[in-house]
């Protein structure tokens, strides 16, 4: 049974209230668990199946895209029987560049879109971007929220914005980055992934990256929750995105691990969860070989793109 | 059993299969057993007097891991006259400063040793590394620490009333938190000069032992701390010795009635810390997701052997089928299993007595017309287990909701109005302790002021602290622990 | 008008705000000097303690719920009463053997002491509660709380002075009383539960029976929904029976006994502790 949601919800009201405390006891809580041997050769590989390897500079260059993409279909010559990434994560201009280095390889191009990483431009140029990164080839739209109209209260202008670029991707797949930092408190991104989820988005995502905090577990629990308070209520998943400081292998499983016990096991899938990282995939590539070899291993040995 | 149909949720979350932790059992390979362990007495390891011994099982495996000396009246009495010996000639001659300096040092050599503390307390009571690591032990430590600084400074706890140590204090303490228990009764103890005899529960004697290691290597002077151990004829032993001169009793609330009668028209002080029922009360503008991680930690923290677990639920009618369907699939995250696991959610039952009558209590549970639902999780074949367990369909007369299983078994009714809810939260002879989940202050203070009971946890639960008092109202026990209170059930005045 | 004869009082318990005999008929003769009979005492029985039981159960949460300042306003109040009226109280006194000068000094240590305690009210929260630093991220802090109901069984002498003084730490603390008066010497009981009943103190808060402890005692101390005793006499046998027979619902016992109930040591708030529970409570500090 899924119920048809026929009425925007009042943002006011429907949000649960989150408790600081017990949310951090509750990260704590997952971070003892002891993720060894075979189960964290799982673990490692299937986050890096997750992994949006992500470029967002001033300074791109269309080299350094076509670097990242071949990193993104080969993470390490050495090693057989490794995942790609999931997807490539480049500004607008590249997105073309990038949908044609990885074509054939199944793997995404997402693009940030909507003025990122503010948000703020008229709704006109957001939209228009949209679609220009749509047209170019774009699998995913990262957008960001206009954290002002949140912070005032004009929750409906978060949904109202949300829909509109939902609608603008057409078939591409949107996800909606939160800027939980800027946010500041629990109950601001519990409500911010309702209003998100309730709009049409298909994945919520932490952070831009630009902004710290970036993502951190307590928040990520939060949306976790929020998630799964959507899907018990309507029977859709929705997939979530951490981005920005997740950067070692052990922090990555520990994510898995907050995903596993609180959405079950269908979430653990490329498709419902994402890093969003640059460094990460190194070091869980460095984590795969030390498993395999049994050797501590040095970032000299695995390629920086 | 519940069935999955009668959930009536059509959004079910998937637990079982794909990603699965491996074992990752904390080694226990450095820890040292002796095969025998004797009283501790006048700072000896001493012989039993009778000769007799009995064995300390893991509930895990069933298999033995000592044999401990069966206390006789005998052993009983040497311990006692050690102890007066040792308040008469070192203890009561000490300054504060001094006696805080032994203090400190046990709490040292608690830290220094905690992870082998931890893994025999896991090994001997069957709880989970995670638990014994991370809260027994360093609290243990932390009491230690905390009472040996007021050692020396007695007369600012209680102004104006010339506080004195009472002298031998007889101390009996249960099974479910063994070091723990130990440190909430000695440190204290010590701290306001007096000096102690301890019987430990006879399924988890071991831990004591080890602390009695500490206790030599730091140099306490002989008879300052003995240990007895033995099963309940040892303990009534030390209650009715003539020269203790006061009780410290925690365990259940029948046995707790007998030591009251017992020191009845004695001058012995008496301390109880005793069973309890409490209700954890969810209302509809709770913090769901944290009320419902609040839940699993009130009554599934170690096994639900806690005095204080919360084991009655109440939730508003609201929220009801949204809190129980959030409760049934994190309890279908709990993992149980082998103690020394350091995935481990719920070890095993602390002995087959246990096991039995939590057993009993669900059996009786079915008989009374209980839904009940369990975790799915799999479950050894050897040693005492019990799943996560849930029992919707009861009523205040159900025996189940009146008296104390101390076992995962939690009981969940409704209610609609707060009245309604603290006239039932109220409606038992326990009073130890409650929770309430609520985002409205006002609500809070309203809630928390209206419950019978010695310890109230809002938006939060089973939390525990050396500086916070704890004990039960009404039938829950008499006095407190913990915090400045806890010392003047060491002190005459 | 030499001739007249005396208008005499009888001597009624005072129960629920109202002014009984016993539900038996019973009574006891106080008998005065040469054996002359001064009056006749109501003789309480276990239904008399049972029905006091039951007003003191439905008084004490709002009267602990009355504000501190409230609670020390109505004790002040009894004080200023007893003030107007100590002179039928040293009568009463003298009646009972004692001295005009012992009787007079006995009453105005009498209106001290309600004096004293009136003060504690608002006070002895704050000696005895701690906000208790947790290492978490909580806020802590320890409340005292009334017990409930309380047994008062007042010693023989000084009665009137014995009498107040042991009933006050409960009563200040919020909690209601059930108070047996001195056997030997109880007609300055019924004149106090006079003053209560036009001072400002609600019906069932304070209840003064009248009685032989034998015949109570054991009810006393065996009554599931009395929450205290405060035993102030002598007997060391009769504490050993109640301590025992408290076991039945762990009603906490104190044995409270002066040599001299005049001293200062009588004035002392951590009376007033002993009649109460310690709560501890826990919130999160969080955004």
């Amino acid at each position: 049974m899924t119920q048809t949601l026929n009425e925007i919800p009042d943002f006011k009201t429907l949000s649960p209230r989150v408790d600081q405390v017990g949310v951090e006891e509750r990260v704590a809580r997952f971070n003892t668990r002891s993720i060894k041997k075979d189960s964290k050769m799982y673990a490692l590989k299937l986050a890096l199946s997750m992994v949006d390897l992500t470029t967002l500079e001033g300074m791109d260059s269309p080299g350094k895209v076509r670097q990242l993409c071949y990193k993104a279909m080969h993470p390490h010559e050495k090693l057989e029987d490794i995942p790609k990434v999931a997807a490539v994560c480049v500004y607008p201009s590249f997105v073309r560049l990038a949908k044609e280095t990885l074509s054939g390889s199944g793997i995404n191009v997402a693009s940030v879109a909507t003025a990122f990483p503010s948000g703020w431009a008229p709704m006109k140029a957001k939209l228009d971007e949209v679609r220009y990164c749509v047209d170019e080839g774009a699998d995913e739209i990262d957008m960001v929220i206009s954290r002002g109209e949140f912070l005032k209260g004009n929750y409906g202008y978060i949904y109202d914005e949300v829909a509109a670029v939902k609608e603008a991707c057409g078939s591409a797949h949107l996800k909606v980055i939160l800027e939980t930092g800027e946010l500041q408190t629990l109950d601001n991104v519990r409500r911010a992934s309702d209003i998100s989820m309730y709009a049409g988005a298909d994945f919520i995502k932490t952070s831009t990256g630009k902004i710290s905090p970036a993502a951190t577990q307590p928040v990520t629990l939060v949306m976790l929750e929020a998630i799964r308070d959507f899907y018990y209520k309507t029977g859709k998943k929705i997939g979530m995105k951490p981005a920005g400081g997740i950067r070692d292998a052990k922090l990555a499983i520990r994510y898995l691990v907050m995903v596993k016990e609180t959405l079950g096991i269908d979430w653990l899938d490329p498709d419902l969860f994402r890093f969003g990282a640059s460094s990460l995939a190194n070091d869980l590539l460095m984590q795969i070989v030390k498993q395999q070899t049994g050797a501590y291993q040095s970032l000299d040995y695995f390629s920086k793109d | 059993m519940l069935k999955e149909t009668e959930l009536k949720r059509p959004n079910r979350l998937n637990f079982t299969g794909g990603w699965n932790y491996d074992p990752a059992p904390e080694s226990a390979s450095n820890v040292k057993l002796k095969e025998t362990y004797q009283h501790f007495i006048n700072g000896k390891f001493t012989e039993p007097e009778e000769g007799k011994y009995f064995a300390t099982l893991n509930p895990a495996t069933e298999e033995k891991l000592a044999d401990v000396a069966d206390g006789s009246a005998a052993d009983v009495d040497a311990a006692v006259k050690a102890a007066r010996n040792g308040y008469n000639k070192y203890w009561s001659k000490l300054s504060g400063r001094d006696r805080a300096r032994y203090i400190y040092r046990i709490a040292r050599m608690i830290q220094e040793r905690a992870r082998e503390f931890a893994i025999i307390e896991s090994l001997d009571g069957g709880k989970p590394i995670r638990e014994s690591r991370d809260v027994d032990v360093p609290l243990s430590a932390a009491y230690f620490f905390y009472y040996a600084g007021w050692a020396d400074k007695l007369e600012y706890a209680f102004p104006n009333r010339n506080p004195k140590p009472v002298g031998v204090a007889g101390q009996i303490i249960p099974w479910n938190f063994p070091l723990m228990m130990a440190a909430w009764k000695i440190a204290p103890a010590l701290a306001a000069g007096n000096t102690v005899v301890l019987k430990p529960a006879e399924t988890t004697p071991l831990t004591c032992l080890k602390l009695a290691e500490i206790i030599q290597e730091a140099d306490l002077p002989p008879g300052v701390v003995n240990f007895v151990t033995g099963a309940g004829a040892t303990g009534s032993e030390i209650v009715s010795h003539p020269d203790i001169d006061k009780v410290a009793f925690t365990g259940s609330t029948k046995v707790g009635k007998m030591i009251h009668k017992s020191v009845a028209g004695t001058n012995k002080k008496l301390t109880l810390e005793l069973g309890g029922k409490a209700a954890n009360i969810v209302m509809d503008d709770a913090p769901l997701d944290q009320a419902v991680e609040g839940i699993v930690n009130g009554i599934f923290f170690n096994q639900g052997h806690v005095c204080c677990a919360g084991s009655r639920l109440f939730v508003q009618e609201g929220v009801a089928d949204t809190v129980r369907d959030k409760l049934i699939d994190r309890m279908e995250s709990l993992i149980v299993g082998d103690p020394l696991d350091k995935n481990t959610d719920i070890g095993a039952i602390n002995s087959q007595k246990q096991l039995q009558t939590i057993n009993n209590y669900l059996e009786l549970g079915l008989n009374e017309g209980g839904e009940i639902y369990q975790s799915s999780c799999p479950i050894p074949d050897k040693g005492y287990w019990v799943a996560p367990t849930l029992i919707g369909n009861v009523s205040q007369s159900h025996r189940i909701v009146q008296e104390e299983i101390f076992g995962p078994v939690l009981t969940i009714q409704t209610f609609r109005t707060p009245a309604e809810v603290i006239e039932k939260a109220n409606n038992t002879p326990y009073g130890l302790s409650g929770g309430v989940w609520t985002d409205k202050g006002s609500k809070i203070f309203n809630l928390t002021s209206q419950l019978r009971a010695g310890v109230v946890w809002a938006n939060t639960y089973n939390k525990f602290d050396p500086t916070s008092p704890f004990g039960g109202y009404k039938e829950s026990g008499i006095g407190r622990e913990g915090g400045l209170h806890g010392l003047s059930a060491y002190l005459k005045f | 008008m030499a001739d007249r004869l005396d208008i005499q009082k009888t001597y009624k318990m005072y129960v629920g705000g109202a002014f009984i005999r016993s539900e038996s008929g019973h009574y006891y003769p106080l008998t005065g000097k040469g054996g002359k009979l001064t009056a006749n005492i109501c003789l309480a029985t276990r239904k008399d303690f049972r029905d006091a039981v039951t007003k003191a159960r439905g008084a004490q949460e709002k009267w602990a719920g009355r504000s501190a300042y409230n609670r020390g306003q109505i004790l002040y109040r009894i004080a200023e009463m007893m003030e107007g009226r100590k002179d039928q109280f040293i009568a009463e006194l003298v009646r009972e053997g004692l001295t005009k000068k012992q009787a007079e000094k006995e009453t105005l240590a009498t209106i001290d002491r309600v004096v004293y305690f009136a003060g504690w009210t608002d006070k002895y929260t704050q000696l005895f509660s701690t906000v208790n630093p947790v290492q978490s991220s909580h806020f802590n802090f320890s409340l005292p709380e009334p017990m409930g109901v309380v047994v008062v069984m007042a010693p023989e002498k000084p009665s009137l002075l014995g009498l107040v003084s042991s009933i006050l730490p409960a009563i200040v603390g919020g909690n209601t009383v059930i108070a047996l008066a001195s056997t030997g010497a109880p007609l300055s009981a019924l004149t106090f539960s006079e003053i209560l009943h036009s001072s400002d103190v609600p019906g069932g808060v304070i209840n003064i029976l009248t009685g032989k402890t034998e015949d109570l005692a054991e009810h006393f101390s065996t009554h599931m929904d009395v929450n205290a005793v405060v035993y102030a006499r002598e007997d060391e046998s009769m504490l050993h029976q109640i301590q025992e027979n408290a076991t039945g619902n762990l009603k906490r016992v104190y044995h409270v006994w002066y040599k001299d109930w005049y001293s200062d040591e009588v004035d002392n708030p951590y009376a007033i502790a002993d009649l109460q529970e310690t709560k501890t409570t826990w919130h999160p500090v969080g955004i």
